[in-house]
């Protein structure tokens, strides 16, 4: 449902992304690893329309959408979750997800019932909550949060977009090394329940392989490897460039 | 809804609003009063500092738009001049002003959309000072007793109206603002708003056009500001051009803070505590302007989220108290 | 501050404005020129606050105040006895005044406000505001001071067939010494570049090691001694009043706005447009000179919101 075709991005001398083809598949989860500065936020960001590519092409369910604004692709489907978690520290845990539901359904115009009387949304809000196993702290505020709650939220917050391709950069950054995979567990079964594309961008190999279909591996702006996680992770130049080991 | 405890306190304060005309000496009534129209005006303040995020330093503008409509009228239509006219007159031109003025601040943000609206409201008011034909310049317009649905007042004295028919009139437009401003911050649109407040560009990619929602908010908030401005007029007998002076937005901003502007109903509390001060200062000395500055402060310093925050805070203080207590 | 000028003041006055002699333009452009040399002081003042410490001093208009009222006190109070040369280093005290409150301001004050946002910032300078206008009451109180011996004593010029006061040539050369003193310090001094690191980047500069405390309390002290000076140019030609900081307050910061924050270029070009625009305006429509200025201001806002010269 993504198509890449030849995308480039040149920062002056630096060639972030270098003719890049790639393509996602409905339901995939698929990841991009790398070393710092190979590309990988490029890309997303160019992706998700945050950068206009030099050349090359970006097609979305065949939409042809290498120039479209940020907003015209979050409408076609596409959701995006960012390193830097960007909650609403001010609203409930459900009111984050649930507002996100309102924009989605068009009903933030409505402006005289309270919220709570909107049982349906607020139930798919909380049904979503609970697959990211967070909805026992609906009622509280970001404030109340440990990090690894946050970035669920996050992600849980691009989740309620019902979006068609989820664009997780770097997930699991920030969170304690110890409840890595729990945050992983809850965002992929979340993610595998709806059947949604995913293309996340990751540094830990070992997060990587427990939970992709696929593994992309950029270096320098190009794709050095592609296949299932296990391929590329006994692939000998992937194994010198990205972990330092020379066999 | 209707159930929680809270309405059955407020519904508790509205019968004891009732009986207030009996209690309070003339005096104090006006004062009440006044604070009350400038509790209707900080709820629609709040609606975009505390709910929107955005700090008007001109928000007088609205407060004089709502306050001229009435004396307008007055002056040159005496025949239209009813509450039932007189109202809508207020809104309306409220609504007009703050779409204009609103459309150009809302497009920029922080201290640019401050200086923006502040710079708006100044332009108004060098208006209404200069053009003192028609305004009344420094002078001002008298604001006569208004007819209110039917009933004539003339021949009688202002007190009179105010504590009798006027007062219930009053109470009844403070709790319908009331209760559409607490539906409109507990709606899908309030949570929006507050949304766009805590962080505009998530807000941006969940599909909220931020530009358009903080212009939906300024225009209510405005509307909100113009119904206190006219219902302050029958209480002041007189409007000024001051009413859009950059000051004057400014104890409106104070007044909110005073209050809390965290709560809802922590404007209606800064409002009334804030006319009392001042009023109280004002006739006690000929240094108000160095009480009120001193209170505003100590207040701001040692109550970060207002007098109703504090409140807040102490009341879920003892909630864990006695819960504590409870399970000993 | 107009009283050398008889402005028109209808209509009419518009048709004979342009039909005066060319002497009018040059005497409307003198005081304009006078006007914005006022309005440069304040602004500096203001912008320099903004531009180093981020806060918008509201309070900056008491603190014009202030510089005005100690200059004519001191200038009543020193009489008619005494060298020339007393009477204007008497209008230095203005400056010193202003500074030495602007420092207890920002000890008591200002020191809360750099992490807090900008609602905090605006309240405080306000309760600030009203305290300092009730202090110089209960100091000064209510009357007006007129010390008008350094205007009397310079005399007039004739400049192109028009009486013209040698006083405003004197403020319009202290301002240029002041601008001038200022371009410099910022410019070339490791003091002034400090300043100015710490203006354009708070944090990188506490990295690099420079005191942040006592320098913002120098640009606090420095931009407050600016707005008394200005305070203190102006009585021998209008007496102090109170109030009289209110107006300088919001012209200054129609001038910053425009100007835009932090820029000494936008300083200049702002306090010289809201100057041209009193002085002709207050001459072709005085009713229109007020709201005019806030429609410029408005219109540039719109189209470049961080000003002219702005960041």
């Amino acid at each position: 449902m993504l198509t890449i075709d030849n995308l480039k991005k040149h920062f002056g001398f630096v060639r972030a992304v270098d003719n890049i083809n790639l393509e996602i598949r409905e339901g995939e989860i698929v990841s991009i690893i790398g070393t710092n500065g190979a590309g990988k936020t490029t890309l997303v960001n160019l992706i998700s329309g945050y950068l206009k590519p030099d050349s090359g092409r970006i097609l979305f369910f065949d939409k042809d959408i290498t120039f479209a604004s940020p907003y015209v692709r979050i409408k076609l489907g596409m959701g995006r979750s960012f390193q830097l978690i960007q909650l609403f520290g001010n609203i409930t845990v459900l009111d984050n997800v649930r507002t996100a539901l309102f924009s989605k359904y068009g009903m933030i115009r409505r402006g005289l019932l309270p919220a709570d009387r909107y049982s349906s949304v607020t139930e798919e809000a909380i049904k979503i909550l609970d697959n990211f196993n967070i909805s026992d702290k609906k009622n509280l505020t970001p404030t109340g949060l440990s990090e690894g709650d946050l970035k669920i939220l996050d992600i849980a917050i691009a989740f309620a977009l019902k979006s068609k391709l989820l664009l997780l950069d770097e997930p699991t950054s920030g969170v304690a090394t110890s409840d890595k995979f729990k945050v992983m567990d809850s965002i992929v079964s979340a993610i595998k329940k709806e059947g949604i594309s995913t293309l996340i961008i990751e540094h830990d190999m070992d997060i990587v392989s427990g939970y992709s279909d696929r593994v992309i591996v950029m270096h320098e702006g190009k794709i050095m490897a592609e296949g299932k996680p296990d391929e590329v992770m006994e692939n000998k130049e992937v194994k010198a460039t990205v972990f330092g080991i020379v066999s | 809804m209707f159930k929680k405890p809270r309405w059955i306190v407020y519904l508790l304060i509205l019968i004891g609003l009732l009986f207030i005309p009996r209690l309070l000496s003339i005096y104090h009534l006006m004062l009440f009063e006044y604070g009350l129209t400038f509790a209707i005006v900080g709820l629609g303040f709040n609606l975009l500092l505390g709910y929107t995020g955005l700090l008007s330093f001109g928000h007088g503008a609205y407060f004089a738009a709502g306050a001229y409509s009435v004396a307008m009228i007055g002056k040159y239509f005496p025949h239209a001049y009813s509450i039932e006219i007189l109202i809508p007159a207020a809104l309306f031109f409220s609504l007009v002003l703050s779409v204009i003025f609103g459309f150009v601040c809302v497009r920029h943000t922080k201290i640019f959309f401050s200086i923006l609206t502040l710079s708006l409201s100044m332009l108004l008011f060098a208006l209404l000072f200069k053009l003192y034909h028609i305004t009344g310049g420094s002078d001002g317009l008298r604001v006569p007793l208004p007819a209110l649905f039917g009933m004539s007042f003339k021949g009688i004295r202002r007190p009179e109206f105010l504590s009798g028919t006027y007062y219930y009139f009053l109470l009844g437009m403070f709790s319908v603002s009331f209760l559409v401003m607490k539906g409109i911050v507990s709606s899908p649109f309030g949570k929006a708003l507050q949304a766009i407040r805590d962080n505009e560009i998530r807000a941006e990619l969940i599909g909220i056009r931020v530009r358009r929602y903080r212009l939906y908010a300024f225009i209510i908030s405005g509307m909100f500001v113009g119904l206190g401005g006219a219902l302050w007029t029958f209480v002041n007998g007189h409007v000024t051009a001051d009413l859009s002076h950059w000051v004057f937005s400014g104890e409106i901003v104070y007044m909110t803070l005073l209050g809390g502007f965290g709560i809802l109903e922590g404007p209606i509390i800064g409002a009334i505590l804030f006319t009392y001060l001042k009023l109280y200062a004002m006739g006690n000395t000929q240094y108000w302007m160095f009480v009120i500055g001193a209170t505003l402060i100590v207040l701001v310093l040692l109550l970060p989220n207002g007098v109703a925050g504090a409140i807040a805070s102490l009341l879920a203080k003892i909630k864990r108290k006695t819960v504590k207590g409870t399970t000993c | 501050m107009f009283s050398a000028l008889a402005p028109a003041r209808t209509w009419v006055g518009a048709r004979v404005f342009f039909e005066e002699e060319l002497e009018m333009w040059v005497v409307y452009t003198l005081n304009a020129l006078y006007f914005a040399a006022l309005l440069f002081l304040t602004s500096l003042g203001l912008n320099i606050i903004l531009g180093v410490m981020g806060i918008l001093n509201l309070a900056h208009g008491s603190l014009y105040a202030i510089g005005a009222f100690m200059a004519a006190w001191t200038i009543i109070a020193i009489g008619m006895n005494v060298p020339t040369f007393f009477l204007f280093i008497s209008l230095l005290s203005g400056f010193v005044l202003a500074g030495i409150v602007g420092f207890l301001m920002e000890k008591s004050l200002i020191r809360f406000m750099y992490k807090r946002t900008l609602e905090y910032q605006l309240l405080l300078t306000f309760g600030a505001l009203l305290l300092l206008e009730d202090i110089i009451k209960m100091i000064w109180g209510g009357q007006a001071y007129y010390a008008s011996a350094p205007f009397d004593l310079l005399g007039k010029v004739d400049i192109l067939g028009h009486i013209y006061p040698i006083y405003f040539l004197f403020v319009m050369f202290i301002t240029c010494l002041a601008g001038l003193f200022i371009w410099f310090f910022m410019g070339r001094t490791k003091l002034g570049i400090m300043l100015r690191a710490i203006s354009l980047d708070r944090e990188m500069a506490t990295g690099l090691g420079l005191d942040i405390g006592r320098l913002s309390t120098f640009a606090f002290v420095l931009g407050s001694g600016l707005a008394g000076l200005a305070g203190a140019l102006v009585v021998p030609t209008t007496p102090a009043l109170l109030g009289i900081g209110m107006e300088p307050l919001i012209l200054a910061f129609i001038v910053v706005v425009v100007g835009g924050l932090g820029s000494l270029k936008g300083a200049l070009v702002g306090s010289l447009l809201v100057g041209f625009t009193r002085s002709f305006g207050i001459a072709i429509f005085p009713e229109i000179e007020l709201p005019l200025l806030f429609l410029i201001a408005g219109i540039i806002l719109v189209v470049k919101p961080e000003g002219l010269f702005g960041r």
